[in-house]
């Protein structure tokens, strides 16, 4: 039987559950089909790249824990790198190692988050692994405590550096992490992998084409579930990540499964990189380059970029040789990432447009900066 | 969308299975205002402690803070060559917690405590005057930036321990 059907336009969000936050989109729908999708974004706007101007080098660092807050760690390593750049400040070997240790804690922490909203959005009847990975990812916020004193918003790396050494007990703490974790990774797999309602929703909804991924710069797990092996990481290698042994996952079609499988082969490869960081990392204990509280980098430009969990987060920086940036902007990957959502969309249904959204894990705090 | 029992349904049947030993483990809920966890040492807290007498009101504290929330005063003590801090206020409403204040002070003056209760009926209690912030016997401080008394705080609660796969028994 025909059904008569009306296009209309339909406001999904700002004040939505499905949205992580304030986030619009302009779906125009015809019956429950999806026509055209237009993203709004701005409802989160907080100006911080210019809050950068008027502050000093040191101080952006707390401002860039508030971009996208499930994974401070990396957005503070990016900012870092991009002034050490600039002010050709080498930080010594340890604190190489802490930093690609805290990374890649930082990359379980967020994929386990990320997983677990995306399933949360396929619907009430997957909620249980939501509850299952927030227990894992609380004992790394245990640990991110310990060395740090906080559990979101860090504030950690500084330009030379970090800003504390581990606490003693904190590598035998993290050593018994690593080593449960697998497990764990198999437990989801038994309860995902092979579930015939994740597979039905999630099995060739919102493909993005890989030529599509390209041309839109778009990066991270989003990126390599299309085939693209392509890492910063491996490409650009920054800190001492060219010393370890890991392999880029890629998916094969670039449907949301894909981009869910991605994300769980990940969080294994980063568990082989903290285990070889761990033995090698060195005794001594310099962590930090000398560096003048007030820093003024010669004139110039510099952008330091680090595969953040998703996707390629770059800082630009101007100096002026005063004490704050002259120009700071910042590449966020899941803004770029999200400019393919339209073409994603186009065809599927309403309620595929929530799970394709949570499956390029956007945090809107650094969408809207 | 149509649903394919692929497997004939093991899949959701696997699932299951793990949903059922779960049921089957120890519980890790804490029943929050009667049970309480330890906080990390370094963990930095609601309450800013001012040591008065370390304090030589450098400023230094109110220059690094990338809010500009603390307010310093001070009028010079001509007979004991020193300054004599007045005004010590500090908007803890606005504060982002960074801790840069604490890891600028040069004299050991300035700690975070490790109290985590902070909700008030009024915005304006949020502004820690002088005396609100004073160190005074029983207040605890973290060690945040102040490795020397790390020692004497107590363990940090680590779920890694309560919840761990082998090192619990199943009807714990």
């Amino acid at each position: 039987m025909e059904v008569k059907t009306e296009r209309f336009v339909l406001n999904m969000g700002p004040q939505h559950p499905s949205t992580h936050g304030v986030f619009r989109m302009r779906v125009t729908l015809d019956g429950e089909v999806v026509m055209d999708l237009e993203p709004k974004f701005g409802y989160l706007h907080r100006g911080i790249e210019k809050l950068a101007e008027t502050r000093t080098y040191t101080q952006i660092i707390s401002l860039t824990d508030r971009l996208s807050y499930l994974s401070s760690m990396t957005n503070n390593h990016a900012y870092v790198l991009a002034v050490e750049k600039l002010a050709g400040i080498t930080v010594p070997e340890r604190g190489e190692y802490m930093r690609v240790i805290m990374d890649e804690m930082m990359r379980i922490s967020n994929h386990l988050a990320a997983i677990g909203f995306f399933l949360n959005d396929l619907g009430a009847s997957v909620f249980t692994p939501l509850l299952y990975m927030y227990r894992e990812r609380e004992k790394l916020l245990d640990l991110f405590e310990m060395v740090c004193g906080q559990r979101l918003l860090y504030n950690y790396m500084r330009i030379g550096g970090l800003s504390h050494d581990f606490p003693s007990e904190f590598l035998p703490a993290l050593k018994r992490f690593v080593a449960e974790m697998p497990a764990y990774l198999e437990e989801y797999e038994d309860l995902l992998a092979e579930n015939e309602i994740l597979l039905a929703r999630t099995k060739g909804v919102g493909i993005l084409p890989r030529e599509l991924a390209i041309n839109a710069s778009i990066s991270g797990p989003v990126l390599r579930s299309t085939g693209v092996k392509w890492d910063i990481r491996k490409a650009d290698p920054y800190s001492v990540y060219d010393r370890f042994e890991f392999d880029i996952p890629t998916g094969e079609t670039g449907d949301n499964y894909d981009r869910y499988w991605v994300r769980m082969q990940e969080m294994r490869q980063s568990l082989r990189i903290l285990n070889q960081a761990i033995e090698q990392m060195p005794k001594s204990d310099q962590m930090n380059a000398a560096v003048p509280h007030f820093l003024h980098p010669p004139k110039g430009e510099a952008y330091g970029h680090v595969e953040s969990p998703q996707g390629e987060l770059g800082f630009y920086l101007v100096s002026d040789n005063s004490i704050a940036p002259y120009r700071l902007h910042i590449r966020a990957p899941t803004l770029i990432n999200l400019t393919a959502l339209r073409e994603m969309v186009i065809g599927w249904k309403v309620a595929d447009i929530v799970t394709t959204f949570g499956s390029i894990d956007v945090c809107l705090g650094e969408i809207d900066r | 969308m149509k649903l394919k029992l692929e497997h004939y349904g093991k899949g959701l049947a696997k699932g299951l299975g793990v949903t059922f030993r779960h049921v089957l483990r120890h519980r890790i809920t804490t029943q929050y205002p009667e049970e309480r966890l330890s906080v990390s040492k370094r963990f930095r807290g609601y309450r800013m402690v001012w040591d008065e007498e370390r304090c030589t009101g450098c400023a230094t504290c109110a220059k690094s803070c990338p809010q500009g929330n603390i307010e310093i005063v001070t009028s010079t003590k001509r007979d004991e060559n020193r300054y004599v801090v007045e005004k010590f206020e500090v908007d803890t409403g606005r504060c982002i917690f960074c801790g840069l204040c604490v890891e600028a002070c040069p004299y050991d003056a300035l700690f975070y405590s490790r109290e985590y209760e902070c909700s008030t009926y009024r915005r304006s209690d949020l502004v820690l005057s002088r005396d609100q912030q004073k160190r005074t016997e029983g207040k605890e401080l973290s060690a945040y930036f102040h490795p020397e008394i790390e020692e004497n705080l107590p363990a940090q609660t680590l779920l890694l321990d309560k919840a761990g796969r082998r090192s619990q028994s199943l009807w714990d």
